[in-house]
């Protein structure tokens, strides 16, 4: 009998509907998976009977037309789910129980998809290696010579999750990479949409101008699908866009020919090992013979990015994450006024690197350095920006490698924050200019580690993105090889 | 001492000196639904029953602009002659407090969405033109009560998300009397317009206060204090007050004014500081990323300006067209806008002079007496109407209006049924006039005699005897005229 976990998430609900398989089956055969798979620590809350049960009724009442029909799906635990934790990872919210389900997972539920857990990750998604989690590392699927490697992060339990065949498909959430690059070292693809593409509401927020939730799978079509489902206008966002659309999944194609890809070279830096840079050329002679016209272009403000990342992301953060005073929800420390009460409840509710980060918001947005630093910084992402604009009057998607190195070992960047802060040089500035980018697996190195490809689009022109990503799918045909040496 | 003329200076022992005040009023925007949530906005509800996700700050929810709020800030401002700004920007403004869920307040801070304006005072010494500044919309916090138990602080969400208008006017305001006069003024324009029911008791209107202290013909500003939420005219008068002779002693004295926030105690009758310049919060102000810049066009304006009602200036000076009333009686009832439509309600079928008579003095009087406002009046303007036709076409006296209207006090019933059924109607007729004249007459003999003999002033008492016989009922004019061909 087929494994049903191995299925993608297009061919699982395509059993369900041709009845190979019941709804309940599909649920329980995961079930099955993430009893025995403790030992990743992906979830920070199971909700496993309650799936089976939910997909047992599916079944009962014949109803199979919804486009996740049956489809078992954990999400990140930053998405408010109604009744269930939702922790952020944090230990602020560790005992938070929403009242509400966020847009995003709702949409998932109204297409009949089954929550079975909440996925681990960074603490309200800060960080590059799912290190910062309260509630423990995630352990990578794959390994270095049998010792363990981070997931990457923010959404280190969604990526490893579903590298693992522990969910169907998953959403992330993507902030400076949060999504592209645990999925580029646990070999899924992983997409960040264009800022305004999916409702944030219901999502604990990091940094409102830069969060973008988006889908997390096991292949491009299945991304195209759960885009289908998660993205659309949301009266309830602000910043969410009001733009038609049609069925990015049904519109997929496998054409390139006389694509217009962007090679840029500030993105070639220093130290980049040799395998990350052989791969580049691999993409981009994949994506020749398939008929692609290759341009180098310049995008010359990319060196600014990754300090300015780190001014406006920590500065939206640290007055975003203020509400987390315990005043109404979430752990209280007392003290014996209000002030020492706040103080006690932050000390001991939030991590270091959280800390770090309020810390280097608070700075930024001071009297006296807003203009030196906040202001500077968005008039430089006005730079990057307009840097994109330039670039896309030449070229139609943009091609680089995702992160500059393969997942790597527990602690190797622990101490030195800058070189955490490193890992998200290339896919922090999508989330800047607001632009849709995609991680898509292609190869193993010598060690067997995944190498990923990022391909930039224009904004809300996720379809060409999601092509062009097909079409070098088909041609690197690339294939799991996960070992399940956990169970 | 002459009050047609700036007279507000007080006496030091250096000189004389003159108090500057500007002003930042916060008037809550009338509106059904909060600045961001659609929670309800209704006074004195349960507390934490008006609170929506997004008020108490749950996570992952955001704000979403109340388009009505925008309508009525345009609206406020199209009333203050100002500037309107096609694009603002919300600000955070970032501090820990435990009724201000989010961390911030959501308000805005560099680009406000009115701009430059003024507000027209009537002061006795001529009319005197306020600069406002800006009007910017924001959120309101919620409400800490700190007096219900011992040793906890419990919280009131229902004001959270509350939309304000903060007001700023210019440094133009030069005396207690003159904020008076401005507050009333902006509760005018804004109770004309819709935008704000100005309800100090409710807390729909509050300012605070910034006051400075300079010479007699110096152009610089001395150092000013903000006195901080002040609920009531009389308190900002008292306030400023106190503030400035506190200001001029120390100055006096050659101290230092300390630029600081200070609070006034309304029961002690004194400012006292709040938190100085160097505790002052770093509010941390950046555009809220969760909301994109307000954008509208001058066609959304000049939609909201072509439904502007009529406002208190415009209105004035109608009345005096109009009505031909006096400055100050036009001034009287336009300060209310319920009064000056009450009052054209009467006045466009009816007596002029009379209308503004019974108006602004019997009717005035019984209200204050009973405490009501003039919207509560018993007295509806028909009946009123209906009792000064009955004065102007000579069917009751002057004295029996007043005794009819006694009578419609407490019951609003129409003065016509009234004067019928008690038979009150004037007596007109000249035989029976002359009937009651020829008694009285009779009656006084002797003084008919001094009468005659030149004590002229006896008249006033032939006429108020005659209308005593009749019981009020006589007309005074023929009784007048009959009396005095009689006496001839």
């Amino acid at each position: 009998m087929t494994d049903l976990t191995k299925l993608t998430l297009v061919e699982s609900i395509k059993h369900v509907k041709d009845k190979k398989c019941s709804a309940a089956e599909l649920v329980s055969a995961y079930v099955k998976r993430i009893e025995k798979s403790d030992k990743l620590n992906c979830f920070n809350t199971k909700d496993l009977e309650n799936a089976v049960s939910k997909a047992k009724k599916i079944d009962a009442s014949k109803k199979l037309d919804k486009a996740l029909v049956g489809a078992p799906i954990a999400v990140k635990d930053l998405f408010c789910t109604k009744g269930i934790k939702t922790t952020a990872s944090s230990k602020i919210l560790s005992n938070f129980i929403p009242t509400y389900e966020s847009t995003v997972t709702e949409k998932l539920w109204n297409e009949d998809a089954i929550l079975i857990g909440k996925l681990n990750s960074d603490e309200f998604a800060m960080g590059s290696s799912n290190e910062t989690s309260n509630f423990g590392n995630v352990l990578n699927p794959y390994r270095l010579n049998n010792e363990n490697l981070v997931p990457g992060g923010s959404s280190g339990g969604c990526a490893s999750a579903v590298a693992a065949d522990l969910t169907s498909a998953t959403v992330g959430t993507d902030t400076g990479g949060s999504i592209r690059q645990p999925a580029a070292f646990t070999g899924i693809v992983g997409l960040k949409p264009t800022y305004g593409r999916c409702s944030r509401w219901g999502i604990v927020a990091f940094a409102s101008s830069l969060d973008q939730a988006g889908p997390m799978t096991k292949d491009v079509k299945d991304a195209a699908l759960m885009l289908d489902v998660i993205s659309g206008y949301d009266e309830k966002d602000s910043t969410s866009a009001n733009k038609p659309k049609s069925s990015f999944l049904n519109s997929i194609k496998n054409n390139v020919k006389g694509l217009r890809v962007g090679v840029p070279k500030e993105y070639r830096v220093d130290n980049m090992p040799k395998e990350v840079d052989d791969l580049w050329q691999e993409g981009i002679k994949i994506l020749k013979e398939n008929g692609a016209v290759i341009k180098d272009i310049s995008l010359p403000h990319t060196k600014y990015a990754l300090p300015t990342y780190y001014i406006i992301a920590p500065a939206e953060a640290s007055s975003n994450l203020a509400r987390y005073d315990g005043v109404r929800y979430g752990i209280r420390a007392e003290g014996k006024d209000l002030t020492e009460m706040y103080e006690n409840t932050r000390s001991k509710g939030f991590g270091k690197e959280v800390k770090r980060r309020i810390m280097i918001g608070t700075y930024v947005l001071s009297s006296g350095y807003y203009d030196a630093y906040y202001l500077k910084a968005q008039k430089v992402r006005n730079l990057i920006k307009m840097d994109f604009d330039n670039a896309y009057k030449d070229v139609d998607v943009i091609l680089t490698p995702t992160t500059p190195t393969p997942a790597f070992k527990f602690g190797a960047n622990t101490d030195d924050p800058i070189a955490m802060y490193l890992n998200d040089i290339f896919t922090v500035t999508a989330n800047l200019a607001g632009l849709p980018a995609i991680s898509l697996p292609i190869k193993y190195n010598k060690d067997g580690l995944p190498l990923s490809l990022q391909l930039f689009g224009k904004s809300f022109d996720e379809q060409t993105l999601l092509n062009t990503a097909y079409s070098i799918e088909q041609q690197v045909n690339f294939k799991s090889q996960v070992k399940d040496w956990w169970m | 001492m002459n009050d047609k003329e700036f007279n507000y200076y007080i006496s030091g022992e250096t000189g004389k000196w003159e108090v500057v005040i500007g002003l930042e009023v916060h008037a809550q925007v009338s509106s059904n639904a909060k600045l961001f949530s659609s929670s309800a906005t209704k006074f004195g509800s349960e507390p934490n029953s008006q609170v929506s996700l997004i008020d108490a700050a749950m996570p992952g929810m955001l704000p979403v602009i109340n388009k009505f709020c925008i309508e009525q800030a345009v609206k406020t401002g199209l009333g203050l002659k100002a500037k309107i700004n096609l694009l603002s920007v919300f600000d955070r403004k970032n501090y820990f407090y435990a009724d201000l869920p989010q961390g911030y307040q959501i308000s805005q801070f560099k680009h406000p969405i009115v701009g430059e304006g003024e507000v027209i005072l009537d002061m006795p010494y001529g009319t005197k033109k306020i600069g406002i500044e800006r009007l910017h919309l924001e959120q309101d916090a919620g409400k800490s009560l700190h007096d219900q138990d011992p040793t906890k602080t419990f919280i009131d969400l229902n004001r959270s998300g509350v939309a304000l208008m903060e007001i700023v006017s210019k440094p133009d305001l030069r005396s207690p009397e003159e904020v008076a006069e401005y507050i009333k003024k902006l509760r005018s324009i804004m109770r004309y317009l819709g935008t704000c029911d100005g309800n100090m008791e409710e807390g729909s209107l509050r300012a605070d206060v910034n006051v400075s202290v300079r010479k007699v013909g110096s152009k610089d500003f001395g150092t000013r204090c903000e006195i901080k939420n002040v609920n009531s005219i009389k308190f900002m008068q008292q306030a400023i007050q106190y503030e400035a002779k506190r200001q001029i002693e120390l100055l006096e004295e050659g101290k230092k004014i300390d630029q600081e926030t200070r609070l006034f105690d309304t029961k002690k009758n004194e400012t006292r500081p709040m938190r100085s310049k160097e505790d002052a919060h770093d509010y941390r102000y950046f555009p809220d990323p969760d909301l994109p810049p307000l954008k509208f066009d001058q066609s959304f304006v000049d939609g909201i300006k072509k439904k502007l009602p009529e406002l208190p200036d415009d209105k004035k000076e109608r009345l005096i067209k109009d009505y031909k009333l006096s400055s100050y009686e036009a001034g009287v009832l336009i300060s209310d806008k319920d009064t000056s439509d009450y009052f054209e309600d009467i006045a466009k079928n009816s007596d002029v002079k009379l209308s503004i008579n019974w108006v602004i003095g019997d009717l005035f009087a019984a209200l204050n007496k009973i405490g009501k406002s003039i919207k509560e009046s018993p007295i509806s303007s028909k009946n009123l109407a209906k009792l000064i036709d009955l004065i102007k076409n000579n069917t009751i006296s002057g004295r029996i209006a007043k005794e009819v209207f006694e009578l419609m006090i407490n019951d609003n019933r129409d003065p016509k049924v009234i004067v019928e059924e008690k038979g009150l109607i004037q007596e007109s007729n000249v035989g029976e006039l002359e009937k009651i004249i020829e008694k009285v007459l009779k009656e006084n003999g002797d003084k008919v005699a001094e009468y005659k003999s030149g004590k002229d002033k006896l008249f006033g008492f032939f006429v108020g005897s005659v209308i005593k016989e009749s019981k009020g009922k006589a007309n005074p004019a023929l009784v007048n005229d009959i009396l005095k061909k009689k006496l001839s």
